[in-house]
C-alpha cells in the first residue's frame, strides 16, 4: 500500500505518481489522505491500480479514468468520473452535479445521492446511484445505463439517444423525447447485473425503464418546441 | 377621343430595398416548407470589416524597410503563460477548428499537409481527432467541445495544444447539428451514436456552468496532460471585453476570438446573419481587456472570422492580435466552391462561390462530404500544396505591408499604422478616421 499525503506532497506530485503506473506495476494499492475537497484528484489514470481517497473530493475526481478503480471514502464534488473511458469509480457518500458526464465506459457507483445533470451526455458508461438524482440527469445521453434506486428530478433523459434509464422511485418529469418503455426480460437481465456490480440490493422488478421515443432523431419541424 | 397612353411617362419598376428579391424568395421558400434555412459558411451580408481600415505606409515620419531584402520576422509563440511546452509557429496564420464529419478525411489530411509545409498548426473540431490530421499535422490543436464527441485522454496527450471551445462567431450561444445524411459508419463510431441520425452538439458544456467552473476544468486538463500543453479558450464575438477577461481569469494561455464572419458547418441562416459581432468590433475590446489585466502579449490572442489575405492578417495584428486563424479561406484554397464544378453546383440549384449546403453531404468538390465517391475527387496532396501556397502568399503580403510601415516583425505593427475609412469602423475600432485624429466617442471631444 502506497500512502500519499495530498496536503504535504501536492496535487501535481500525486497525479504524476499515479499517471506513471503501468499494467506491470507492483504498486497496485494507493491511499490518498488529507484530500480535503481538493479538485482533480486522480485524473487521467491509465493502469489497473486501486486508489482509495480518504475523505471528500472537489471537482473532477477520477476525470478521464482508464482501468483504475478509484474509491472515494466520502462525498464527491462536481464532475466526478467525467469522460471516464473504463475502470470503476465508487463514491461512498453523495456526488455533486455532472457525475459521470460524457463518460464513455467503465462503472460509476454512487452510494448516496447524485445532484443535477448526473450522466449528462453519457456515451457508454454504467452509472448506479443508490439514492436520488437531480434535474436534467441523462440529458442527451447517448449510450450506457443509468440506474437510479431512488427518485429522479425534472426533465429526466431530455433529448436522450440510446441510453437506458432505470428508475425505482418517482420521476418528477420526463424531458423532451424521453418516454417510459417496456421492461422486457433482457432488461431485467441487464439491470440484475448492474445492481450486483453496484453493490445494491434493490430488486430489478421494482424499476421502470425509460428511453428515447426516437422522434427527435432526424430534424423535423413538427418536433420544434 | 385622343389616346395619349403612350405619351405619359410611366413609373419605372423599383425593387424594394427592404423586400428585395432574395428576401422575397426566402419568404416564399419558408411559406412553402415551414422550415427555417439551414446552411454552412459565415455571414454573407456586408458588414464592417478589415476593408474599412487602411494602412499608413512610411514617408518622412516613418522609415520603411526594403521589400524582400530586409528581414521581417513572422514567428509567433503561443502558450507562454503557464504551459511547459508552448507552440512555436513560423507564421502567425493558423488553421481554425473544422470537424471531421463536416469535412472528409482527405480534406483533414490536406489541411495537415498544407499547414505543416507552411510551419503552422491545424485544429480538430467537433468529431474528434483523425489519424489523417494527426499524422500530417506537425502541430495539432485538440478541441474540447460541448459535445465531447471523440474526446479521450489518449488524444488529449497526443495533441500539441488544447482548445476549450465556448463559442464560435457564426453562432454564439448555439450548438451544432450534423444531419443524418453525413453520418457514415466511421463518423457514427467516432461519436458513439447510431448511423444515419442527426448528431446534435450542445450549446453549453455538460460539466461546467460558468467561469469559476471553467477555471477548475482547465486545471483538470492541465493535470491530465502534466501542465505541458497550452490551453486555448475560444469565444464567439459577442461581449469580447468581459468574455476575454473571464477566459484569462479562468487560466487561458491563449484566447481565440471568432467574429461573426467566421464560418460553421451548418446552422440556421438567421443565426449566422443576426447574432454576434463583426470581428473588427471585437479585437480592440479584447486587447483592452488584456491590457487592463496587464497581460497583453503574455496571454496571446488569436482572431478569426473572415480573414482572407495578407492585408487582413496585418490589420488584425496591428490591432493587437498575436495570430489569426482561417477556416473558410482555407477551404477555398483546398478547392471548395471551385468554378470547375460549376455544372454540378448548378444541378444542386446554386453556383460556384455560393454553395453552402454542406450539411447535405453532396459537395461536388469532395471536401465537405462523407460520400466515398465524391471524396475520391479530392486529392489531399494537391490540396495541401495549394493551402501551403495560400499561406505563403498571406504571409508575404503581410510582410510587405509591415516593411512598408517600417517594421521588422509582424508583431511590431501597431494601431498607429492604421486609419479608418468609415465612421462606423472608426467608432468600432477607436482607430481615427482617415485624415483626422478623431474617432466617434473619443474622450474630450464632442460630436
Amino acid at each position: 500500500m502506497q500512502t500519499f499525503d495530498l496536503e504535504a506532497q501536492g496535487l501535481r506530485n500525486l497525479n504524476a505518481a499515479l499517471q506513471a503506473q503501468s499494467a506491470e506495476t507492483n504498486q497496485t494499492k494507493w491511499e490518498v489522505v488529507n484530500a480535503k475537497g481538493s479538485h482533480a484528484i486522480a485524473v487521467g489514470l491509465d493502469a489497473p491500480i486501486e486508489v482509495n481517497v480518504m475523505g471528500s473530493t472537489g471537482y473532477y475526481c477520477a476525470g478521464m479514468n482508464k482501468q483504475a478503480t478509484v474509491h472515494v471514502h466520502g462525498s464527491a464534488g462536481p464532475g466526478v468520473a467525467e469522460n471516464m473511458m473504463s475502470g470503476t469509480v465508487i463514491i461512498n457518500g453523495d456526488a455533486s452535479q455532472y457525475a459521470g458526464a460524457t463518460a464513455n465506459g467503465g462503472t460509476l457507483i454512487v452510494k448516496g445521492n447524485a445532484s443535477s445533470r448526473c450522466g449528462i451526455s453519457m456515451k457508454g458508461v454504467d452509472i448506479i446511484v443508490h439514492g436520488n438524482v437531480g434535474h436534467m440527469s441523462a440529458f442527451m445521453a447517448q449510450s450506457g445505463n443509468l440506474v437510479v434506486c431512488g427518485d429522479a428530478g425534472d426533465a429526466l433523459g431530455d433529448s436522450i439517444y440510446e441510453a437506458r434509464l432505470f428508475v425505482r422511485g418517482s420521476v418528477k418529469s420526463l424531458g423532451a423525447d424521453c418516454i417510459e418503455k417496456e421492461m422486457r426480460p433482457e432488461h431485467i437481465e441487464i439491470l440484475t447485473d448492474l445492481l450486483e456490480r453496484g453493490e445494491c440490493d434493490a430488486k430489478p422488478e421494482e424499476f421502470k425503464r425509460y428511453g428515447s421515443a426516437r422522434k427527435l432523431y432526424n430534424f423535423d419541424i413538427d418536433n420544434a418546441y | 377621343m385622343k389616346d395619349d397612353t403612350h405619351s405619359v411617362p410611366r413609373t419605372v419598376p423599383i425593387q424594394s430595398a427592404t423586400f428585395s428579391n432574395p428576401t422575397n424568395a426566402e419568404i416564399r421558400r419558408a411559406a412553402a416548407t415551414g422550415i427555417y434555412d439551414i446552411r454552412g459558411g459565415g455571414s454573407k451580408r456586408k458588414l464592417p470589416h478589415f476593408d474599412d481600415l487602411l494602412f499608413l505606409g512610411a514617408s518622412i515620419s516613418r522609415y520603411a524597410l526594403e521589400g524582400y531584402r530586409e528581414k521581417c520576422d513572422t514567428k509567433v509563440v503561443l502558450g507562454t503563460r503557464f504551459a511547459k511546452k508552448p507552440i512555436e509557429l513560423d507564421i502567425p496564420v493558423t488553421i481554425a477548428g473544422m470537424s471531421f464529419g463536416a469535412l472528409s478525411g482527405p480534406a483533414k489530411e490536406a489541411l495537415g499537409r498544407g499547414a505543416t509545409m507552411a510551419g503552422t498548426s491545424t485544429t480538430t473540431g467537433d468529431g474528434g481527432m483523425t489519424e489523417e490530421e494527426r499524422g500530417h499535422s506537425t502541430k495539432l490543436v485538440y478541441q474540447v467541445l460541448p459535445s465531447r464527441y471523440g474526446m479521450n485522454p489518449d488524444d488529449l496527450r497526443r495533441c500539441d495544444a488544447i482548445e476549450v471551445v465556448v463559442g464560435q462567431g457564426a453562432k454564439p450561444g448555439g450548438g451544432g447539428m450534423l444531419l443524418g445524411q453525413k453520418i457514415s459508419d466511421r463518423v457514427a463510431q467516432m461519436r458513439n451514436l447510431p448511423k444515419g441520425i442527426d448528431q446534435r452538439s450542445a450549446c453549453r458544456h455538460p460539466d461546467w456552468t460558468g467561469p469559476d467552473d471553467l477555471e477548475i476544468k482547465i486545471m483538470e486538463l492541465r493535470e491530465i496532460t502534466a501542465w505541458e500543453k497550452p490551453i486555448y479558450v475560444k469565444i464567439g464575438g459577442t461581449r469580447p471585453y468581459f468574455d476575454t477577461m473571464l477566459a484569462i481569469k479562468a487560466g487561458a494561455d491563449v484566447v481565440v476570438l471568432d467574429g461573426m464572419q467566421g464560418g460553421t458547418a451548418a446552422t440556421q441562416d438567421v443565426f449566422i446573419e443576426h447574432v454576434g459581432l463583426p470581428i473588427i468590433a471585437c479585437i480592440g475590446e479584447a486587447v483592452r481587456a488584456l491590457q487592463d489585466m496587464d497581460l497583453h502579449r503574455e496571454v496571446q490572442l488569436i482572431v478569426s472570422g473572415g480573414i482572407r489575405g495578407g492585408a487582413d492578417v496585418a490589420k488584425a495584428l496591428a490591432m493587437g492580435a498575436d495570430a489569426v486563424a482561417i477556416g473558410t479561406a482555407a477551404m477555398i484554397a483546398l478547392g471548395d466552391n471551385d468554378p470547375r464544378w460549376e455544372d454540378e453546383y448548378n444541378a444542386l440549384g446554386t453556383t460556384a462561390g455560393a454553395y453552402d449546403d454542406w450539411h447535405e453531404g453532396k459537395d461536388p468538390a469532395g471536401i465537405t462530404t462523407q460520400d466515398a465517391e465524391l471524396m475520391k475527387r479530392f486529392d489531399p496532396i494537391a490540396g495541401g500544396r495549394h493551402l501551403n501556397n495560400f499561406l505563403k502568399v498571406m504571409t508575404l503580403e503581410a510582410q510587405t505591408i509591415a516593411r512598408a510601415c517600417g517594421h521588422n516583425h509582424l508583431h511590431n505593427l501597431e494601431p498607429e499604422d492604421l486609419v479608418s475609412l468609415t465612421m462606423e469602423a472608426a467608432a468600432m475600432t477607436k482607430i481615427p478616421l482617415a485624415g483626422t485624429q478623431w474617432y466617434p466617442g473619443k474622450p474630450g471631444t464632442s460630436y
